[in-house]
């Protein structure tokens, strides 16, 4: 039996607009605004705090649009970042790059075991990740003992408090991770095959296309990018504490990418919007509080935006 | 005697597509009316119009002598109109009871559920009609037949006026079908009006009274089914008059290849999926069209699916110039040279969002890679090269696919294909809903390869589509291979004969 | 009719011994685990099956069983609801601060407001057709801000008036019980009803099992759906307000992360993600599993009580690996 020819949904052009638009438009609203109306904004002392404080959400979110592309979702990332804040004190004694080395690995195992449950196993992306956001701290909290853990390694200690020509290192480690994986969703196999699978599983299996395979690698991609953040905000924080790092970064780094237009319903990958999405968040929080606005009208405001931004998106397809 | 409903002159239209056009249909209670048609017939629209899911553009329907409307599927149902899809529209994890009761279950005093009430009402229901099982079991732990009826009596319980029957037998054994006719006798027997859509000629000359016929959104026949030749109802569902078949075709197929009496590209035998196919056996030749015949449901699909891995087989095998394929994977096919073009071009073929280019070579993109990195320069050679040689008409190559008709999205799916190489192509519908020009070029294009040496396996709903482009048809029938048409028997009369055989009782 | 069309009915209905036991460790699997791990820890701990440990236990599990129960609902239905942990956590928040007005607007506030979130919810999701898991995401924010909002960015903990009622609703205890406990098994005990013998129920578990099929037969899918993020808020704000009540103050940090609990234990209880089969008493079993675990963990001593989660983490890899094999091997059995 045909499918009926449906309707294709029309959205105004505005509406179109605003979808693809609408977050770099805010983001430089509210910059003009701050250039504008706030003290002490356009300083590179407020830059740097601004560019800190939005990375390891950035780092995160990077992972997390890979994994929205194939239309999944991982919500350990968190619980990851912990892992890897916990995993570096235990080695630092043999040095940096082992330390480090062996917290992305752990990444890396996150990772493949989300992408395992979900591509193998074919458990909803939403349930496979929920149990290692549950376990994940939990095995962060067993590793470092429940303990904060104060860090001296000076090259770690570097990388959080560094900077090159007036920006943080952290940001800058941001950015080359940005246009990584912008890169890699753009110009290889698996980047192209990634959005294929997101779009039409369907139709890319038909096309002979790896399908598990690519699930899977997103996954341990997204697992990494969090054990980065992890290292990065302990650096920074100049202690381990897997108790509280990385708390909610799951929901920082979700909302980031829809509000910065990609889709829930996979196929689509917007790097560049996802940077604009984790920036326009860090703004409107940064923009209240200059104004003396609580945290709580931030919450309310964002809350709103993510709404705004489904809606929007809802009528795409 | 008055009809229970009654259309009159409904049209229906959607963006680009008259999806029907003046349709007249008259159900009376106490008979069984079959709908029949094509793909793309309009049978689902009038459906859906029947049951409130769409409201008609213009025309009129009387129900029970009154003009109506119904807004909402949830009001043609409560008025009496009872709807048995295709698919079981059913919830499998529920019970059988609660399936037949859902919505209107029997309560106690207390407005609790009576589950023993509700038990024993459904046992007897089913009992009426034959089948005896635990209905407190979930549902999907039966058969697939034992479910349709399930569909069938909540359907009949409900007080129903009018029972429309969406291809009820298309998953059923012989024996469930048996089962379900003896129901829609008593439907019968009862006075409902039921409306039967099936494409097993078999099915509707046992059971159905009067008949309409479909085709591209208009009513061309309707009237009393008894008297009416099998042949000249198959010729109207496809649109053939039976003069006309004589006559030369109008499509841009050109006949016979030079098929070198080569050893086969393609061997298949003994394809068997359960309650879809049923022991095919097919050859292909380089250079050779090899065409499937057979109605809507027969296996055409299934067959090729089966054999670009896209269908897990319970038996049977496939050999590609002498090597055993692994079935069931379609990277494997792939590599043996074996591409498919599926049939529903939006659901499993086109990724709407992507370029021109990126769907091109989406299949191919390991081989135009180097250390994972894709090749630009190589993809652009590529995706230049079968743009013109398919004269896909997009603005640049960075177009988006949903942008494209309908015609230049299948070209754009069939250089996926040939960018891989392919020995053996197969076609499914590859004209379907593409514009008159396109589907010229499409079929002069099958036609060109073939010459090439490349072995086609082509479906089409398209008669003469699939006469005039074959070199050879195997018609199919209920999954099975039921004719073999070769040289001077690939015509027109010769399939539609093949089509309209009785199958065997 | 012949005896040929009944035999055919008759042979295609036997259901398979794999199929009957995939049933039961679903439904029962939690059940019985739970059961285990009382067994085992009775026998390894003296501390354990004491009358004290086992009130304890009990007033624990009451808070996160009663969030559980409306997020069971609404995962049955093939939903998600994200926003509990924030609502519970401003529920409490608002019963301590609506005290100041009596008793009564103590109970009502929490329960208009965390409601009237629900019922956004809802909403937006059953007629706004917004996908449930981000729009109550954004609730989840929007209600933690209205909690700062009220209490001076958590800067205010409100206390609740030891010798009020609603107070004692919280701390009182009855037959050796606590009063949530009570109110938990109340809760359960309609819940129980309405998910098996009532028409909302059914339709509930037929929205979950296939949202096409109850829509073509006619069932009230988009206000039923609404109403169960309603639920959901309801319950999630009254939960706060006992927690609120048994600690006699609105605490603002609590609830955070308590959404991810009562998934688990739904999850662990035995209904499925995908909707469609799920039952009240599972998600009891799963909530008390979860404390158990955390009991027994802090009874050991030795071990670090962050093994709980780990295990809580564990449980639920394997729960959903399980079902997802066992509803494959069904698949796989009706296709053969």
């Amino acid at each position: 039996m045909t499918a009926d020819p449906r309707a294709e949904p029309r959205t105004g052009r505005l509406t179109a607009w605003l979808r693809d638009n609408g977050v770099y438009a805010a983001v430089a609203v509210l910059v003009g605004y701050n250039l504008l109306f706030s003290a002490n904004f356009a300083t590179w002392g407020n830059l740097g705090t601004q560019v800190v404080q939005v990375a390891p959400v950035l780092i995160v979110a990077l992972g997390m649009a890979l994994v929205i592309g194939t239309e999944g979702v991982d919500l350990s990332v968190g619980s990851v970042m912990a892992v890897a804040a916990a995993i570096l004190p235990l080695y630092l004694g043999y040095g940096f790059v082992p330390a480090v080395g062996l917290a992305l690995v752990a990444g890396a195992l996150c990772g493949a075991l989300n992408g395992t449950l979900v591509a193998v196993v074919g458990i909803q992306p939403i349930v496979a990740t929920l149990a290692l956001l549950v376990g994940g701290r939990g095995l962060a909290l067993v590793f470092a003992d429940g303990q904060l853990t104060d860090i001296r390694n000076d090259d770690l200690l570097a990388l959080g408090s560094g900077e090159l020509l007036g920006i943080p290192t952290i940001g800058w480690i941001a950015a080359v991770l940005a246009v990584a994986v912008w890169l890699v969703v753009r110009y290889t196999t698996f980047g192209r095959q990634l959005v294929a699978v997101g779009g039409n599983r369907s139709a890319s299996a038909l096309a002979g296309l790896p399908v598990r395979r690519v699930l899977l690698t997103t996954y341990v991609i997204s697992g990494v990018l969090a054990a980065v953040a992890g290292i990065l905000a302990t650096a920074r924080l100049t202690a381990s504490d897997p108790s509280a790092i990385g708390t909610l970064y799951e929901l920082s780094a979700i909302t980031a990418v829809v509000v910065g237009g990609t889709p829930l319903s996979g196929g689509r990958v917007r790097i560049l919007g996802t940077v604009a999405g984790a920036v326009l968040m860090q703004l409107i929080t940064a923009t209240l509080i200059k104004h003396n606005l609580p945290d709580s009208t931030a919450q309310i405001v964002q809350a709103a935006i993510i709404l705004v931004a489904v809606h929007l998106q809802r009528g795409s397809r | 005697m008055e009809p229970v409903l009654a259309a009159t002159a409904v049209s229906k239209r959607f963006p680009g597509v008259v999806a029907l056009s003046e349709v007249d249909l008259t159900l009376h209670g106490g008979e069984v009316h079959a709908l029949v048609g094509e793909n793309g017939a309009g049978k689902s629209t009038l459906i859906k119009v029947l049951t409130g899911v769409y409201t008609p553009d213009t025309g009129e329907l009387t129900y029970l002598g009154e003009t109506t409307g119904f807004g909402r599927p949830a009001d043609a149902q409560n008025a009496g109109i009872s709807t048995v899809y295709q698919e079981v529209n059913l919830v499998g994890q529920q019970s059988v009871a609660s399936n037949l009761f859902l919505g209107r279950e029997p309560r106690t005093r207390w407005g609790l559920l009576d589950f023993r009430a509700m038990n024993r009402r459904a046992a007897d229901l089913l009992a009426g009609y034959g089948i005896r099982v635990d209905v407190t079991r979930p549902l999907r732990t039966l058969g697939m037949g034992v479910q349709q009826m399930v569909a069938l009596a909540r359907a009949a319980d409900t007080r129903a006026r009018v029972v429309i029957l969406d291809e009820p037998t298309s998953s059923l054994e012989p024996r469930e079908v048996d089962t379900l006719f003896t129901v829609v006798e008593r439907l019968r027997a009862d006075g409902v009006a039921v409306l039967y859509v099936s494409h097993r000629l078999d099915e509707l000359y046992r059971i159905c009274d009067q008949v309409t016929v479909l085709r591209d959104g208009r009513v061309v026949h309707s009237g009393p089914l008894a008297g009416l030749p099998r042949l000249g109802l198959v010729a109207m569902m496809l649109g053939r008059d039976l003069e006309e078949v004589r006559r030369d075709g109008a499509t841009k197929f050109e006949g016979e290849h030079t098929a070198e009496r080569a050893e086969p590209v393609l061997t298949a035998t003994g394809l068997t999926v359960k309650h879809r196919l049923d022991g095919v056996d097919l050859a292909v030749r380089p250079g050779e069209i090899v065409g499937l015949g057979g109605l809507l449901g027969a296996g055409r699909s299934e067959t090729a699916m089966a054999i670009a891995g896209a269908l897990p087989l319970d038996s049977g095998e496939v050999t590609v110039e002498g090597t055993r394929l692994r079935t069931g994977s379609v990277a494997a096919a792939m590599r043996a040279g074996v591409v498919l073009l599926p049939e529903d071009r939006k659901a499993d073929g086109i990724l709407p969002d992507l370029s021109v280019r990126e769907n091109i070579v989406l299949a191919a993109l390991p081989r135009l890679s180097a250390a994972g990195l894709v090749s630009r320069r190589r993809q652009d050679s590529i995706v230049d090269t079968f743009v013109r040689r398919l004269r896909i008409k997009a603005a640049s190559p960075d177009q988006r696919v949903g942008e494209l008709s309908g015609g230049n999205q299948q070209k754009v799916l069939l250089a996926r294909l040939l960018c891989l190489e392919p020995r053996l192509l197969l076609l499914d519908e590859p004209t379907r809903g593409i514009d008159v020009g396109a589907k010229a070029e499409v079929q002069a294009l099958v036609d060109e390869l073939a010459r090439d040496g490349l072995g086609v396996v082509l479906i089409s709903s398209e008669f003469d589509e699939v006469v005039e482009g074959s070199d050879t048809i195997v018609v199919l029938r209920d999954g099975a291979v039921t004719a073999r048409l070769t040289g001077e028997d690939v015509t027109e009369a010769a399939l539609l004969a093949a089509l309209a055989e009785e199958g065997p009782a | 009719m012949t005896s040929a069309t009944e035999t055919s009915a008759e042979t295609r209905t036997t259901e398979t011994r794999t199929e009957r036991l995939a049933g039961l460790v679903q439904r029962r699997g939690s059940i019985v685990v739970l059961a285990l791990v009382v067994l085992v820890s009775s026998v390894s701990f003296d501390s354990f099956a004491t009358l004290d440990n086992a009130r304890n236990i009990a007033i624990q599990s009451s808070f996160l069983a009663v969030v559980a129960l409306g997020m069971t609902f609404v995962i049955i239905s093939g939903g998600i609801d994200l926003s509990v942990g924030s609502v519970y956590a401003l529920g409490g928040v608002l019963a301590a601060y609506g005290i100041q007005w009596g008793s009564l607007v103590g109970l009502a506030l929490p329960l208009v407001v965390c409601g009237a979130i629900g019922l956004l919810n809802g909403v937006l999701v059953a007629y706004g057709r917004l996908a449930p898991f981000i729009v109550t995401l954004a609730t989840l924010l929007g209600a933690r801000g209205l909690l700062l909002a009220i209490t001076d960015e958590g800067a205010t903990t409100r206390l609740m008036p030891r010798e009020d009622w609603l107070t004692h609703l919280g701390q009182g205890t009855f037959l050796g019980l606590g009063l949530p406990v009570w109110i938990t098994l109340g809760l359960f005990a309609v819940g129980v009803v309405v998910l098996g013998r009532t028409r909302f129920g059914h339709a509930t578990l037929a929205i979950g099992g296939s949202r096409e099929a109850a829509t073509l037969m006619g069932l009230p899918v988009a206000r039923d759906t609404m109403l169960l993020y309603l639920g959901s808020g309801l319950l999630a704000g009254l939960a706060g307000t006992l927690a609120a009540a048994y600690s006699a103050s609105g605490v603002t940090i609590v609830g955070e992360g308590l959404e991810l609990d009562a998934i688990a234990a739904v999850v662990i209880g035995g209904t499925l993600l995908t909707g469609g089969v799920g039952t009240v008493g599972g998600t009891l079993a799963g909530v008390l599993l979860l404390r158990v675990i955390q009991n027994v963990i802090n009874q050991v001593g030795t071990l670090s009580t962050h093994y709980q989660s780990v295990v809580s983490g564990a449980f639920l890899a394997v729960v959903v690996a399980v079902q997802a094999y066992l509803s494959r091997a069904h698949l796989r059995g009706r296709r053969r």
